[in-house]
């Protein structure tokens, strides 16, 4: 649980995901890490329709397979390498001392899983190579690593804007509770002016949570503000973030099962899907 | 869990479409032509084969592997079928898949491990082999149309794929099937056709419970049965599942995959289909053609049935000449080449074990004796060899009455003879020393030989001494493994 963990690849929100990491590396005053996944199945598969096989097509189907594969591994490996290079000068650029570089052959997440215990913050673009540039779409991986992370995810849009202040999205629940206890002591939003927003009815209850709150991060040192507003939650949000030119959510992820998720939809796949500022994501 | 359903079914749709259609083209002949094996209509081939396919793609363990009615299954059934009928075949397979799935959850996929490279060399070319064989009948009592045809299919399977841009788009074992119908049609041939061969699927299955006595006789007649086709079936499978493992070089899990198996045999035997299990030729045929996941397995599945449903009027024309070069193409694409070229370099028990399980398997007709014969003579190698790694010293010390031996090495039954041999009896001392403690004793027969050493000594009226007997048997144990205890590996390896 010591380091930033930023994952690289060839997509364009490259940049901004080690901008934001370098970011993150130095409020946290944590080691830097990028991390480039190669992914073999990724790989288009050759396909030869021919049907027929005949003496040792066995042996040949292996070899050819074989040799395919290591072409396209060696590329992919020495691209990753240049990727790693970039973004390391980069992060020196930015200020970090001595950002490092993993590459790790498998899938994303079995990758990240194995490296869960060095994770501090893992940072990571809203959108992947694969994705196309649909303003909307979210990369196909996203979910699936935010949701079996234990660790803060940062995801990050696909241009750097270092964040001036921090907005909280407030429920009172025991997930929410946690994350703010967790900014509280964290030195990574410190400095920044907070604001810690409930969407719902005002009664005695959420002003009290929402006082909880305000108070466990005014005992910390931060410029806390609270508001509570109803509405719709997602765009009542936005409207709160445009209102107040906030550059950065945080917010607990997936509190819910899948069932849920599956029956009532989650606000964290919406609001993944229609942020345009850095998300950060407590489990 | 959605994203586990994204990554095994639709990673590669395209491919996976694509080959799931040739493999159902080359899936029909072979489906036909081991039901002929078996004894049974060519629509209980296709039923299974269309079954086990669509349902093994679902529950089986090693995604791009295509299962349906095999060979090595048929080649079981044949005294089966003759001697009580179809039903008793149906209610085999389903004992059959019970079978696997106890099986899968005894967790016998495991025990694959025993069986060496040779043996499955072996059991590869014996299944090409036997689908060669069985393809004889076709060609034996036949006029010169037949030969002509078949050679003539060959030629088609293996020299259109190089025709310019057409040749690696359209399945070559397909031109051969449509070429040699429509010249049989058009010159009018006297040659056996499909239609010949028994009844053809006109709908789609129908769900049927076998028509036997639930009778303890029944259980006895089909036991035997059901037993060779599941070791059989789970031998093939768990073969082919390291074949696509090393192709598509992505893991499988061979236990769901014996379930798999069993699940998939139990649907087939309750709509009216003879077992099957895994098949090499076709999942050759299937990772070539570009299949990697769970749905190339289905589409095959599907797209056989509607094939065969739609186009049932035209299967019935099909000469049989056409699938005999379809089933030699399978034959000959099966067989590993590469072990007849290794017979040179690979030492000699290595080739003593490959020809004997090709030999018993063609001999007997039955793939579990093969893979038998070839394990127990790869034990029996191995003990031998291992056997070797023993050695005795000795000295005597300077006054000439106290003589020291110290073992080392492997004493088991194979080397027990040679342990007791390397002491002197004769030799007239007071005493004698024997040091264990860079020997392991493996089992009984070593302990027994340690007693008829020392009884002897005694009987000399020579005073023997046993050193480091408590080490040295410590792997006389069941369960003796380096992983207990964190300095066993020392001990193991250095004492």
């Amino acid at each position: 649980m010591t380091n930033v963990i930023a994952c690289i690849d060839g997509s364009a929100s490259a940049p901004a995901v080690c901008d934001y990491a370098a970011w993150a590396s130095l409020s946290l005053q944590a080691p830097l890490t990028f991390l480039h996944v190669l992914d073999q199945r990724q790989y288009p598969v050759a396909a030869n329709l021919s049907g027929n096989i005949g003496l040792g097509s066995r042996e040949h189907l292996l070899d050819e397979l074989a040799s395919l594969d290591e072409q396209r591994s060696k590329l992919a490996l020495e691209q990753g390498r240049i990727m790693l290079a970039n973004a390391k000068e980069r992060a020196i650029g930015n200020g970090v001392t001595s950002p490092e570089s993993k590459q790790r052959h498998g899938e994303l997440l079995e990758s990240l899983q194995a490296l869960e215990d060095e994770i501090r913050l893992l940072v990571i673009g809203r959108q992947g190579e694969s994705s196309c540039s649909l303003s909307q779409h979210v990369g196909s991986q996203l979910e699936s690593v935010i949701r079996i992370m234990h660790r803060p995810v940062l995801v990050t849009p696909t241009a750097f804007k270092e964040p001036k202040s921090a907005m909280v999205a407030f429920d009172g629940s025991t997930t929410t509770r946690k994350g703010v206890e967790m900014l509280a002591f964290s030195p990574l939003l410190r400095g920044l002016p907070v604001h810690i927003v409930m969407v719902g009815p005002e009664n005695e209850e959420s002003v009290s949570q929402l006082g909880w709150a305000q108070k466990a991060l005014l005992d910390s040192g931060f410029t806390a503000h609270a508001a509570i507003r109803s509405g719709e939650v997602e765009p009542t949000l936005h409207a709160y973030q445009n209102e107040h030119a906030i550059d950065l959510l945080v917010m607990g992820a997936y509190g819910h099962s899948r069932i849920r998720q599956f029956l009532v939809g989650s606000t964290t796949t919406s609001m993944l899907r229609s942020t345009t500022s850095p998300l950060l994501l407590l489990r | 869990m959605l994203q586990t359903i994204k990554q095994n079914w639709l990673t590669n749709i395209r491919g996976d479409i694509l080959a799931g259609l040739v493999v159902a083209l080359a899936l029909i002949p072979e489906a036909i032509a081991f039901s002929i094996i078996a004894g049974v209509d060519p629509k209980v081939g296709l039923y299974a084969s269309f079954c086990i396919a669509v349902v093994i793609a679902f529950v089986g363990g090693r995604p791009g592997m295509i299962s349906a009615a095999t060979g090595a299954m048929a080649l079981l059934m044949v005294t089966l079928v003759k001697n009580h009928g179809l039903e008793y075949l149906l209610a085999a397979t389903l004992l059959c898949g019970v079978l696997q799935i106890f099986a899968g959850y005894l967790k016998l996929g495991s025990l694959m491990r025993f069986v060496s490279r040779s043996v499955v060399t072996g059991f590869v070319n014996a299944l090409a082999i036997l689908i060669f064989m069985a393809q004889l009948p076709e060609l034996t009592n036949v006029t010169w149309h037949v030969y002509a045809m078949t050679a003539a299919g060959l030629g088609i399977i293996y020299l259109f794929p190089y025709l310019p841009k057409i040749g690696k788009l359209i399945p070559s074992p397909l031109v051969c099937i449509i070429v040699l119908t429509a010249v049989a049609i058009a010159v009018g041939l006297d040659i056996r056709t499909v239609g010949d061969m028994g009844q053809l699927p006109d709908t789609l299955p129908v769900f049927l419970w076998p028509d036997v006595p639930l009778t303890f006789e029944t259980l006895v007649i089909i036991f035997p049965y059901s037993a060779a086709l599941a070791v059989v079936g789970l031998l093939e499978s768990m073969m082919t599942a390291t074949i696509v493992d090393d192709l598509t070089d992505t893991p499988s899990n061979k236990n769901r995959e014996c379930k798999g198996q069993g699940v998939a045999n139990i649907a087939s035997g309750l709509i009216g289909g003879m077992a099957g299990c895994a098949m090499i030729g076709q999942s050759i045929i299937n990772v070539k053609s570009g299949g990697r996941t769970r749905l190339s397995s289905l589409a095959a599945g599907v797209f056989l049935l509607l094939m065969v449903v739609f186009l049932g009027d035209w299967l019935k024309q099909i000469p049989m000449a056409a699938l005999v070069a379809v089933m030699i193409m399978v034959a000959i694409g099966t067989f590993s080449w590469d072990s007849l070229r290794n017979l040179k370099k690979h030492p000699l028990s290595t080739n003593i074990v490959m020809v004997v399980t090709v030999v018993v398997v063609v001999a007997t007709h039955n793939l579990a004796y093969g893979v038998l014969a070839g394990v127990l003579l790869a034990a029996m190698f191995f003990a031998n060899k291992v056997g070797h790694y023993m050695d005795i010293v000795s000295s005597l010390d300077e006054a000439g009455e106290h003589r020291s031996y110290t073992v080392i090495g492997q004493v088991f039954f194979s080397s027990a003879d040679k342990f007791i041999a390397a002491f002197d009896f004769k030799e007239a001392v007071d005493k004698v020393t024997i040091d264990l403690s860079r020997a392991h004793f493996w089992d009984i027969t070593a302990v027994a030989a340690l007693d008829k050493v020392v009884i002897k000594f005694r009987r000399e009226g020579t005073e023997v001494e046993v050193l480091g007997l408590n080490e040295a048997s410590a792997t006389i144990v069941d369960r003796f493994g380096v992983h207990d205890k964190p300095d066993a590996i020392d001990q193991l390896m250095g004492h």
